[in-house]
């Protein structure tokens, strides 16, 4: 009996050295699929690269990286990038790599700010007790989200610059903010010398902030005596940049914009392209966030608001020390992964000409050289990178949040 | 003689019924919630009067005299012009006059009958398909529809077979064009969305390392780049003097992109498969792929059902994004038609029109989908 089950299992001398026993071994199939997946693979690209070099020698294009050091020769429309990276027709083409990455970052760093705020907002009101707020929330959520957010974009754009009046009647904000079609004028920031030390100042105060926190957290945790610290910080992260501000003596001026004869001179523009493309984006990526938080403030079990209030929190206590760590830990990944959306639906505003990374260095330039293989190939680095870093920060947060089990 | 007079039962006071008590308890519960609901009481009375202003009481609807379902209908002796419409409302006869290019696009009006008959097989299927699903061969009729349908469709609509007189690809366009790229994608990617899943959960590791490589890499860039890669790169991977069709360009694009995001969902349906059921299969002497085929992908499919559905929502708002690379779809219909001299500036007719059209289509998805959540949320009852 126990040799014929040793048979069966295949465990006979003749194991390995038949034709028919190696066809059905599952390790050498494995391995056979295996190389033969490389080869097509491979293959592929071999025959794809070949072709396209080939290509390119036929229609003359040329290939390298030498091109970024070619002259841009065009205007990009006037944003921080231009400023940052000190932008002019003459510059290289790599520059303007650099005038669209950072406008890039500039929208999505907004963005994201903004689409958190109404995302939380909306979110929470979602679940509000006001039928009114509640079924508003709702309408809000389902109204943005579906709708491309193209057509958004490109909507808001042809709205803003349609309703938004003519240079001679701008809007007016006491005379230090001015809206018109050509975009939002704010008063410019012009740091004298000695704001370097506000600056510092107000590192120093975070650094200081921190470890004060930290200090009191300890004292909690041994003796059990709370001591609120938002004093502490609020005094240290804005109060002590403002006194060193006043010391030195006010080191900061603005520029204001003022009213020209055609137009407005001076001052900060906030192109309406931005704006149309910063609105759109945060409105529709709130839709998505709203509904994250909406879904993690759900998956709070009920015996855990009841619990907090039996053993004695008030609500505030009971939202900021057991609801919402909680909820939290539903809600950050999700929202995490639509900043991604965010900046990858950035480069969506080549539709309207806002200068990021698609539509100056992956559109003008691509038209003026050619080469598309080595500018989509960095365009495609660069946010892959942007995924790769937002990735990590998702791990990072949610090892962080994981529950930790005894 | 009685000793107790029953008197009748007071009437709850006011506030504890009906109207006032839902108004109480839903809207002015606080004066928190009170201020709350004037807010939102105010915000809506500045959005939705002037909106409805524009759409309807300050909007011109004079179409001239319409021709609905073989009845005259006339709405005003003349159609109106640019000039006559008025800035202060929406000039719906631009619409009008323009909704054959924001349905069609190009394709030659002699010949709207051929894509005609498609939405009707397309409206048809969604009848058919419940239809048969208590029919005893309903996977052999499923299948065959899957395969018929867009094989019908294509000859209809690209014609170029027997008395059907060839449409070239670039005379497509409007909601025709997004709803061909959106199925076409969908058909397409799914079934290669499913192998990279199968890939990616896969023991060998050279299948497994190529199609996370893949899946990720997609995945971590923005479709516009994809579909500049299709349509400036592809070309330069073939043999030169390959022609390649601008819209299969962009096809192959979407379709891999998408496939990238099918295969994610999947996959999370294959990892919710309970480990019993692979070892079950590998037990009786399933070979890899029948067990995949009867045991795991059936299952597996069944629970990614829902998120199968929102990521074809997903695909298709992104359909939208084939206007940068100069394919004429509904949205791009907005602008092409607006530059038509004859009806200069009115681009906020046609993204209303276009947003309200699209809204339609991808909110009846979006419940559609959570339907099918609600119906497949068997989590619950077990």
């Amino acid at each position: 009996m126990k040799k014929l089950i040793l048979d069966s299992l295949g465990k006979s001398k003749h194991r390995g050295s038949n034709f028919r026993d190696l066809l059905y071994n599952n390790e050498v199939r494995a391995f056979f699929f295996q190389v033969i997946t490389f080869v097509l693979v491979v293959g592929l690209f071999y025959t794809a690269i070949g072709n396209l070099f080939e290509n390119i020698e036929e229609r003359g294009i040329n290939t390298g990286f030498s091109f970024l050091n070619n002259r841009a020769g065009f205007d990009i429309l006037p944003f921080l990038g231009n400023i940052v990276v000190d932008y002019t027709p003459e510059s290289s083409n790599l520059t303007v790599f650099y005038v669209g990455l950072v406008n890039t970052l500039v929208v999505a760093f907004i963005g994201i700010i903004l689409s958190t705020l109404i995302g939380l907002l909306i979110g929470i009101a979602r679940l509000s007790n006001n039928y009114l707020i509640s079924k508003l929330a709702g309408g809000y959520i389902e109204l943005f989200r579906n709708i491309p957010i193209l057509l958004q974009i490109l909507f808001w754009y042809n709205l803003f610059i349609n309703i938004f009046p003519h240079p001679k009647q701008s809007l007016a904000f006491f005379d230090i903010a001015f809206l018109n079609q050509r975009g939002l004028y704010l008063p410019k920031p012009i740091p004298e010398d000695g704001f370097l030390f506000v600056t510092l100042a107000f590192i120093i105060g975070i650094i200081a902030a921190y470890f004060i926190k930290k200090f009191f957290k300890k004292k909690h945790e041994l003796t059990g005596a709370h001591t609120s610290t938002w004093t502490y910080t609020l005094g240290l992260v804005i109060g002590f940049p403002v006194i060193v501000y006043f010391l030195i003596g006010s080191p900061l001026q603005f520029d204001y914009a003022v009213l020209g004869k055609f137009n407005l001179k001076g001052g900060m523009a906030v192109v309406p392209e931005f704006l149309a493309l910063t609105f759109a984006l945060s409105v529709y990526t709130a839709t998505y966030i709203a509904e994250a938080i909406r879904s993690g403030i759900e998956a709070v079990d009920k015996g855990q608001k009841e619990a907090a209030a039996a053993i004695g929190l008030s609500p505030i206590q009971s939202l900021k020390l057991i609801v919402l760590p909680q909820a939290l830990r539903v809600a950050i990944p999700p929202t995490i992964n639509q900043y991604l959306n965010l900046t990858k639906n950035s480069s969506l505003a080549t539709v309207i000409g806002y200068p990021e990374l698609m539509s100056t260095f992956g559109g003008t330039v691509l038209n003026q050289v050619g080469q598309a293989v080595e500018i989509l190939a960095m365009a495609m680095l660069v946010y892959l990178v942007i995924s790769l870093f937002i990735s990590l920060l998702l791990n990072y947060v949610n090892k962080k949040m994981e529950i930790q089990g005894r | 003689m009685s000793v107790f007079d029953q008197q009748s039962t007071r009437k709850p006071p006011i506030s504890q019924i009906g109207a006032v008590l839902w108004l109480k308890t839903n809207l002015f519960s606080s004066w928190i919630n009170s201020l709350l609901t004037l807010a939102s009481l105010y915000l809506l009375y500045i959005m939705i009067p002037p909106l409805l202003d524009w759409m309807i009481f300050n909007a011109s609807f004079s179409f001239g005299t319409v021709n609905l379902f073989g009845f005259d209908i006339k709405f005003s002796e003349a159609m109106a012009t640019n000039q006559n419409c008025g800035r202060e409302g929406a000039c719906w006869p631009y619409i009008y006059e323009k909704l054959y290019m924001y349905t069609y696009g190009f394709y030659p009006r002699t010949e709207t009958w051929r894509p005609n008959i498609v939405f009707g097989l397309t409206a048809l299927l969604f009848v058919i398909v419940p239809l048969v699903k208590h029919y005893k061969h309903k996977n052999r009729v499923t299948l065959s529809l899957i395969i018929l349908y867009p094989l019908v469709s294509y000859v209809l609509i690209a014609g170029g077979f027997g008395l059907l007189m060839p449409v070239s690809t670039d005379q497509w366009g409007g909601l025709l064009l997004t709803l061909i790229i959106a199925s076409v994608g969908i058909i397409v990617s799914f079934p290669i969305g499913v192998l990279l899943a199968l890939g990616r959960q896969s023991n060998l590791k050279v299948i497994k390392l190529f199609s996370t490589l893949f899946i990720e890499f997609i995945r971590a860039v923005p479709l516009i780049t994809i579909l500049f890669m299709a349509s400036f790169v592809l070309p330069l991977f073939l043999e030169s003097g390959n022609y390649f069709d601008k819209l299969l360009r962009a096809l192959i694009g979407i379709a891999l992109f998408q496939a990238a995001y099918f295969a994610e969902v999947v996959r999370g349906g294959l990892q919710a498969i309970p480990r019993g059921q692979y070892e079950a299969a590998d037990a009786i002497g399933l070979s890899y792929f029948q067990k995949n085929i009867l045991i795991i992908l059936p299952q597996a499919l069944k629970i990614s059902i829902p998120n199968i559905v929102g990521s074809s929502i997903s695909l298709f708002k992104d359909t939208t994004l084939v206007l940068i690379i100069g394919l004429f779809d509904m949205l791009a219909m907005v602008n092409l038609t607006s530059n038509d001299p004859y009806w200069l500036g009115r681009e906020t007719e046609g993204f209303v029109f276009v947003t309200i059209v699209m809204w339609a289509i991808l909110y009846t998805m979006s419940r559609y989908s959570r339907k099918l959540e609600l119906r497949f949320n068997t989590e619950n009852t077990n």
